[in-house]
């Protein structure tokens, strides 16, 4: 009972892995231009809005969605959550290699978890079949 | 607040919003996966298409309950931050919200959760609290 993803799911689940990590990496270097918001200063979140990092970060951030949603409607929730934890992954390469942050061995040991879990989950089968419900069920789209 | 009573107290916050992640993230797979393929509610070719499933999405009530569930989600995120660390909060959440989607993904969604995909989110837990080390 294995199923095999097509191209086109296996490009969403890469876009949950990429898109919430570099939307909220875009979002928080976006808002330091910005600065420091308060209550005398809501204009500022205005502002903040024509910031194009803000702008590209909001994009993809809303792609996230797009494509979380769009697994979970061909995949089970815990296939696809792997590829959303991903995102810590991306968030901590993101801090070493463009931010030239120092990593500890514990955040390279948990990467290689992550990572582990996502190889685990990815050579299975993506969705959990109910026999009763696919005989009402007409199979278009499989 | 002595320590034994404040250390119930962001533990109980911590729970809360972790119970509310796990329920709203259930409630949208549940409402997802009954949509079914998404390509099918296209109502034509080109980006204005993607408005049939973006309405179905949005008409559906379990995923409207999920995202609210999401949204609350948010606001006791916010509120466990201001007693609770970040660096406790953050993998504290993390960990307990995947171990406690797995097992409600078996319970409620009939999920096939073998021991592979058991491993998989026990590693997810552990990896989630070693990268905020």
């Amino acid at each position: 009972m294995t199923h095999r993803l097509q191209p086109s799911q296996y490009a969403i689940l890469l876009a949950v892995m990429l898109t919430a990590s570099v939307g909220d990496t875009l979002l928080s270097h976006g808002m330091k231009q910005v600065g420091a918001v308060d209550l005398h200063h809501l204009s500022l979140l205005w502002r903040a809005l024509f910031n194009p990092f803000i702008d590209v970060g909001i994009l993809l951030l809303i792609g996230f969605f797009a494509c979380y949603m769009t697994a979970l409607s061909f995949a089970d929730l815990t296939f696809v959550m792997p590829a959303t934890a991903f995102g810590y992954v991306v968030i901590a390469l993101l801090s070493r290699f463009w931010l030239h942050e120092n990593l500890s061995l514990y955040r390279w040991i948990g990467i290689l978890l992550i990572t582990s879990a996502v190889g685990f989950v990815a050579n299975s089968p993506s969705r959990t079949e109910h026999p009763t419900l696919d005989q009402m069920d007409s199979g278009l789209g499989r | 607040m002595t320590a034994p009573a404040n250390i119930v107290r962001s533990w109980t916050c911590i729970l809360f919003v972790s119970a509310l992640a796990i329920t709203g993230e259930c409630l949208i797979a549940a409402a997802m996966r009954r949509l079914g393929d998404l390509d099918r509610l296209r109502t034509r070719r080109g980006l204005l298409g993607y408005l049939g499933p973006i309405r179905a999405v949005l008409s559906s009530p379990i995923f409207l309950i999920g995202a609210l569930c999401m949204a609350l989600n948010f606001f006791a995120m916010l509120f466990t931050l201001s007693i609770v660390d970040l660096s406790l909060a953050a993998p504290a959440i993390g960990s307990l919200t995947y171990v406690g989607n797995a097992i409600a993904a078996k319970l409620f969604l009939h999920e096939n959760v073998d021991r592979r995909r058991w491993l998989a989110t026990s590693f997810l837990a552990i990896g989630v609290v070693l990268v905020s080390r």
